[in-house]
């Protein structure tokens, strides 16, 4: 796991984070006592992905900072909604993604083999963050799409 | 009350008149799909948010996430019952992020209206929503099938601890109300976020 759930708290309470919406996996839900424990931002927990999208854009609305975090099957899942808040709506919104597999280099998984097409396909930007050299970007490219209000994807890899 | 399939209904415009009459100033209202083309025809405010196009079953989690953001406004947000089918969850989630400020108006006519009226999978099963919603945990439900007893208790409906949800039978949207989309989501923003933030 390249990051701990107190780093990944700590990261995204420097670039101002203030609602975490989820759907754990078995690598990101280790953070799980570090993101309730965590004293500025609000853990949400929602039942399908698809509602992340819609309830990420209502909290940008009203003014406050949240980010999205799933797994890539997950992202598939909620394809309909992410188009429609970022692309309809146009509502920017970050969001950190468990690439499943990715560090396995035999892995078949389609999970594995389309993350980076779908992303593609929708236009919307990330960055892999794959070993430990990778991981200063976490919160240089996310700080960024909050200062430019765009969207933009973190694609963890797992 | 006890809706059935063949049993009274509040007529789709009368029952949001009802609620445009009634909702205060402060409070911000979030339609979509069917009561996205009705609402404008009876109602503008600046905290009046039109989804649309929105991803069906959207909109609960949009208001949700408002509710959250703006906890000192009443957040009420227009469903039908097909857009809630999409996203039975979003109830679960509403409820446990724990947004006292936020209604659910649940606009039950049966069908999907925007496609022209289909059945949805539940028009035949007589499914109770109110039960659903008072076992996911919502602190105020009430359910509502003609329009005397929504204008008679509307107020209250609104101002009954949150969250709350409310399920009105009502009959599907007039096929006139239902030609003109709201005006573009980009030409809403920002009169929205300026009254939000004002």
């Amino acid at each position: 796991m390249l990051f701990t759930g107190e780093e990944i708290v700590d990261e995204l309470t420097q670039i101002g984070v203030t609602h975490a919406i989820w759907i754990p996996d078995n690598t990101l839900g280790a953070w799980e006592d570090a993101l309730v424990s965590a004293a500025s931002i609000e853990l949400l927990r929602i039942c399908r992905e698809g509602e992340a999208w819609p309830m990420a854009a209502g909290l940008v609305m009203g003014g406050r900072t949240p980010i999205l975090i799933m797994q890539t099957t997950g992202l598939f899942e909620s394809g309909d909604a992410l188009r429609n808040i970022l692309f309809d709506l146009k509502v920017p919104v970050i969001a950190i993604i468990g690439a499943r597999n990715w560090l396995n280099a035999d892995s078949r998984d389609t999970a594995k083999t389309y993350a980076e097409p779908i992303l593609n396909a929708w236009g919307v930007d990330y960055r892999v963050v794959a070993s430990e050299k990778d991981k200063p970007l976490v919160n240089e490219f996310l700080s960024e799409c909050l200062q430019d209000q765009r969207s933009g994807i973190i694609l963890l890899a797992e | 009350m006890e809706p059935q399939k063949h049993m009274s209904r509040i007529p789709f415009r009368d029952a949001l008149q009802t609620l445009a009459d009634a909702r205060k100033n402060s409070d911000v209202v979030i339609t979509n799909q069917g009561s996205a083309r009705v609402w404008p025809l009876i109602a503008t405010h600046p905290l009046d948010f039109h989804f649309n196009p929105s991803t069906m079953g959207g909109a609960i989690p949009l208001a949700t996430g408002l509710a959250l953001a703006q906890p000192e406004r009443n957040v009420i947000v227009l469903s039908g019952d097909g857009s809630l089918l999409m996203s039975l969850g979003s109830l679960v989630s509403s409820v446990a992020a724990r947004c006292r400020n936020l209604t659910v108006i649940l606009l039950d006519n049966d069908r999907y209206d925007v496609t022209g009226g289909q059945d949805t999978a539940a028009t035949d099963l007589n499914m109770r929503f109110d039960d659903m919603a008072r076992a996911v945990g919502f602190e105020s439900v009430s359910t509502y099938c003609d329009g005397p007893h929504w204008q008679r208790d509307v107020e209250s409906v609104l101002q009954a601890t949150g969250p709350r949800f409310s399920w009105l039978k009502v009959e599907a949207a007039l096929p006139d109300d239902m030609k003109t989309p709201p005006e573009p989501m980009w030409k809403q923003q920002s009169r929205f976020h300026e009254a939000l933030n004002a």
